[in-house]
């Protein structure tokens, strides 16, 4: 669905992102994991076509993404921190994207509803609390039927109830054979919602297999205990390579 | 575009400051008119606010929001929505609440006391300076990712057009005074948009007569069919010109 | 005794009043010429509505002729129309068109050569080349006429009301538009104009050289080609005139050269390009005259000196005052500046500081023209206010020590 060839993102001196290749495919869901500043969120935005990488292409169904858009279509994004016009209701908020998705296409108001947003269509953006943002950028995210979802730190800031809303609704996109990319450092979370992992440390890809290779390559029965041994066993090789 | 358009319109035209704006100029104009009753003077000095005021508010207001709305466009890029669209749907959402904020403001006083050829050519060129400075408060906003830093580069085109652009060209006009200088004068006027639009002003409002010769051959320029073309398109390019050349960056930009 | 004087008493009175003659094409006298020559002195032509085309009219009798409802005297683009060279001749009530355009004769409509104590009186001239033209003669009335003409440049018109060597004339209540100069005087002394209104003529409003002792006052002049000349004369009296809208690259209310020893008092100045223009003048007075938008109010060359300015209201104007030298020789004082920022501590109506009607970027355009397009913009705001806190370049003597703080008011004063 999506592959990603040799990207490389250079912010001035700073790499952000080096020679990354990944192939993403429906049905699969993967958990995005590394230390903050490992080029989690560039990689997505890449995706996205919110940053453009230095060299290198990203595929969307075959097609560069390149000077396209349409594909984002294709595609649910629920960014890490959501801002909004601040003087727009919640409720005028659902109508703009609706509006700018085009009327014709039906919309999921199952978070909405879930998360009794519809309560609140009348508040306005620079009134809610950090937690009902993050639902109003759940919502939106899934408010229309795609291929893709792209979730950048979901869960964070909300309350555990929400939380459990949410998940419960990605795991039912995941049964129906979508693409779910998720970012969390919540790794408990990450072990219920996906399948494979996608491990990156400063700008590189360091692990892209299933959850259960990794936990069976760390013999571990838990995610995040595999995954920090993973981390000591990099460490590791590397302090080793090193001398 | 429409789509994108009408909200971020309808966002800006919430935001107290664009009331205030508008509250500030009506009351501004509405006050001048109150204290002299000579319609022609008033004009001279709303001229003032027009040159000075207008384009120090697009500049900085546009820069702010554009900063404002950072991530309101990044949520709209990451919709099926093209980047020019929402580029230049910011730009038109700005330029036109401004623009309204800046017709209401004066235009409504001036309806009320009279308007006349002198006071359409005000709302024009206040318009017209309005929209050059949110094109080029979009350009500083592209520049640099640090909102301070672009509030200071839109404060430096504004400073420079408004002042220092002057100097140079006194500083010019004054070191190569033997020659004959009205044709390169009027070249360089084309460079700084206040400086046009403070002449198309001030030829309108028939004070040009004082000018002497040199005076007369300008308004003989300005005040030719040729001449409202050309200043009109030389306008038109302050206004054109920095957006485009922002709409490329933006293109280009990592948000 | 008392008998034999009244005799030649009543003799005269029979001369002077005369016979009076009507003319018209209903009656036994059909031609002014036919009644010119049947007339004797102290005549009364009495010439009835019609048109008169009779080519050039010569008069040389002491007559009076009055026109009964402006008939139409015609010089069919070609005559001068009347040639008068005879003393106590009144000429009144005519309409006079259409004389003949020439570049070497000044053809007019009434011409009047080496006579004295004429009046002409409440005439009607209509594209004319000139209206009323009078050379060497003394003592005339020139009243309530009215001339009109539509030239479309200089060269193709003559003046309105023209006077060369004259003495004792009185211009009143004329009004003239459309001619070359309005009223044109040269060598013209102890004359008197008065109440006339001049506008839309294509050089000046008035135009006066050469003509000493004479008084104007209450006149208008709006919207002349270049306004009003008054040149190489002294002992001039200007009072109370109107100089309107004289609008123009070379334009200006009122252009003083070369005068000496004259009165500039409570004349408005009004929307012109240049309020009052001098150059080589000295000891004028100039005093309770209104300045109000004017480009400039005054622009003095360096050249004069002498001239005083006081209590004269100066209000919106771009400039209140210009000169291009350094020394300034002329008195300012007592006036009220609407530019004015000082204060008054002391509440004597008169500002404690003094005020400096020159600005620097005043004499910046005085030096470099091409300067004038930075005009009413940011940097010479700041120029300006600069130059008021520290004076540096504008002339350090030229200032009012006592400006006043209220305008005056002429009109309750009067």
């Amino acid at each position: 669905m999506i592959s990603i060839k040799q990207i490389d993102k250079k912010f001035g001196k700073l790499t952000a992102l080096e020679n990354v290749s990944l192939e993403l495919q429906t049905g699969k869901s993967y958990a995005l994991v590394g230390p903050n500043g490992s080029g989690k969120t560039t990689l997505i935005k890449s995706i996205l076509g919110l940053v453009i990488p230095t060299s290198g292409d990203i595929l969307f169904s075959e097609k560069s993404i390149r000077h396209d858009w349409k594909y984002r279509d294709k595609i649910g994004y629920m960014p890490q921190i959501g801002h909004y016009p601040e003087n727009m209701s919640i409720g005028q908020l659902f109508d703009m994207m609706k509006n700018i998705r085009g009327e014709n296409q039906r919309s999921d108001e199952e978070l909405i509803d879930a998360f009794k947003l519809y309560k609140m269509y009348d508040k306005r953006m620079h009134a809610l609390s950090g937690g009902t943002r993050q639902k109003v950028s759940a919502a939106l995210a899934f408010l229309f039927p795609a291929p893709v979802y792209i979730l950048d730190e979901p869960t964070a800031g909300l309350d555990p109830i929400s939380t459990e809303i949410l998940k419960e609704k990605i795991i039912h996109e995941r049964r129906m054979n979508k693409l779910l990319m998720i970012t969390s450092h919540i790794l408990s979370d990450l072990e219920e919602l996906t399948s494979s992992m996608v491990y990156m440390f400063e700008g590189k890809v360091h692990f892209n297999n299933t959850i259960e290779q990794l936990k069976h390559e760390t013999n571990e029965v838990k995610l995040s205990k595999a995954l920090t041994t993973f981390i000591r066993q990099k460490e590791l090789v590397a302090s080793v390579s090193e001398v | 575009m429409t789509r994108v358009l009408k909200y971020i319109l309808y966002d800006i035209l919430r935001t107290r400051f664009i009331l205030l704006y508008t509250a500030f100029l009506f009351i501004s104009t509405f006050g001048l008119y109150q204290l002299d009753s000579d319609a022609g003077k008033v004009v001279l000095s709303l001229l003032n606010i027009v040159l000075m005021v207008v384009p120090l508010v697009s500049i900085v207001f546009s820069t702010i929001h554009f900063f404002n709305s950072y991530e309101f466009i990044e949520l709209m890029l990451a919709q099926p929505v093209k980047r020019s669209t929402v580029f230049l749907g910011e730009y038109m959402g700005v330029a036109c609440s401004l623009c309204a904020a800046f017709v209401t403001g004066v235009g409504v006083p001036m309806l009320l006391f009279g308007i006349n050829a002198n006071a359409l050519t005000m709302l024009y060129t206040g318009v017209t300076l309005t929209l050059v400075f949110v094109s080029l408060a979009f350009l500083s906003s592209v520049l640099t990712r640090d909102k301070a830093k672009a509030i200071g580069i839109a404060l430096l085109f504004w400073l420079y057009f408004s002042l220092i652009y002057d100097g140079l060209l006194l500083w010019v006009v004054y070191s190569f005074s033997d020659y004959p200088l009205e044709k390169i004068t009027l070249v360089l006027i084309a460079f700084n948009p206040v400086d046009l639009a403070r002449i198309i002003m001030l030829l309108q409002l028939d004070i040009s007569a004082l000018m002497g010769f040199t005076g007369a051959f300008y308004q003989e320029f300005f005040g030719s069919y040729l001449g409202m073309v050309l200043s009109t398109l030389v306008l038109f390019i302050w206004i054109v010109l920095p957006i485009a050349l922002a709409q490329r960056i933006f293109n280009r930009k990592d948000l | 005794m008392k008998k034999l004087l009244v005799i030649p008493f009543l003799c005269t009175c029979l001369i002077s009043f005369g016979t009076a003659i009507p003319v018209g094409s209903t009656h036994a006298v059909k031609t002014i010429k036919q009644a010119i020559e049947k007339a004797s002195h102290g005549d009364t032509l009495i010439i009835y509505p019609g048109v008169y085309r009779e080519g050039n009219i010569v008069l040389e009798k002491r007559l009076t002729i009055i026109g009964k409802d402006y008939p139409v005297v015609d010089g069919e683009n070609k005559y001068e129309i009347f040639t008068i060279h005879a003393d106590h001749v009144t000429v009144s009530g005519l309409k006079f068109i259409n004389t003949g355009v020439a570049s070497i004769n000044d053809l007019a409509a009434i011409k009047v050569l080496e006579s004295n104590d004429l009046r002409v009186q409440n005439n009607k001239f209509e594209n004319t080349f000139f209206g009323i033209y009078f050379a060497n003669s003394t003592n005339c009335r020139v009243e309530g006429n009215e001339l009109k003409s539509d030239a479309e440049s200089e060269h193709q018109i003559g003046n309105g009301i023209h006077l060369w060597k004259c003495e004792h004339m009185t211009l009143d209540n004329n009004r003239i538009s459309g001619h070359r100069d309005g009223i044109y005087f040269e060598f013209v002394t102890e004359s008197l104009i008065t109440n006339n209104y001049s506008e839309g003529n294509m050089r000046y409003g008035l135009h006066f050289m050469f003509s000493h002792n004479d008084e104007y006052r209450n006149n208008t002049f709006i919207n002349n080609g270049a306004g009003v000349a008054v040149m190489y004369t002294k002992g001039v009296k200007m009072i109370g005139n109107t100089f309107e809208h004289n609008w123009g690259p070379s334009a200006y209310g009122l252009l003083l050269k070369d005068i000496r020893d004259s009165f500039v008092t409570g004349n408005i100045f009004k929307k012109n390009s240049v309020g009052i223009f001098m150059e080589g003048s000295s000891r004028i007075d100039f005093k309770e005259n209104t300045f109000s938008e004017n480009g400039y109010a005054v622009r003095l060359q360096a050249s004069c000196d002498d001239n005083v300015f006081e209590r004269n209201n100066f209000s919106a104007n771009t400039f209140d005052l210009v000169t291009n030298g350094t020394l300034v020789l002329n008195t300012i004082n007592h006036n009220y500046w609407d530019h004015y920022e000082g204060y008054d501590l002391n509440h004597d109506a008169v500002g404690d500081v003094p005020y400096r009607p020159v600005s620097l970027y005043g004499m910046v355009i005085e030096h470099m023209p091409s300067a004038v397009l930075l005009w009413r913009s940011f940097f010479v705001f700041l120029m300006d206010r600069a130059e008021k806190a520290v004076p540096a370049i504008t002339p350090d003597n030229l200032k009012d020590n006592s400006p006043a703080m209220n305008p005056y008011d002429f009109h309750k004063a009067n």
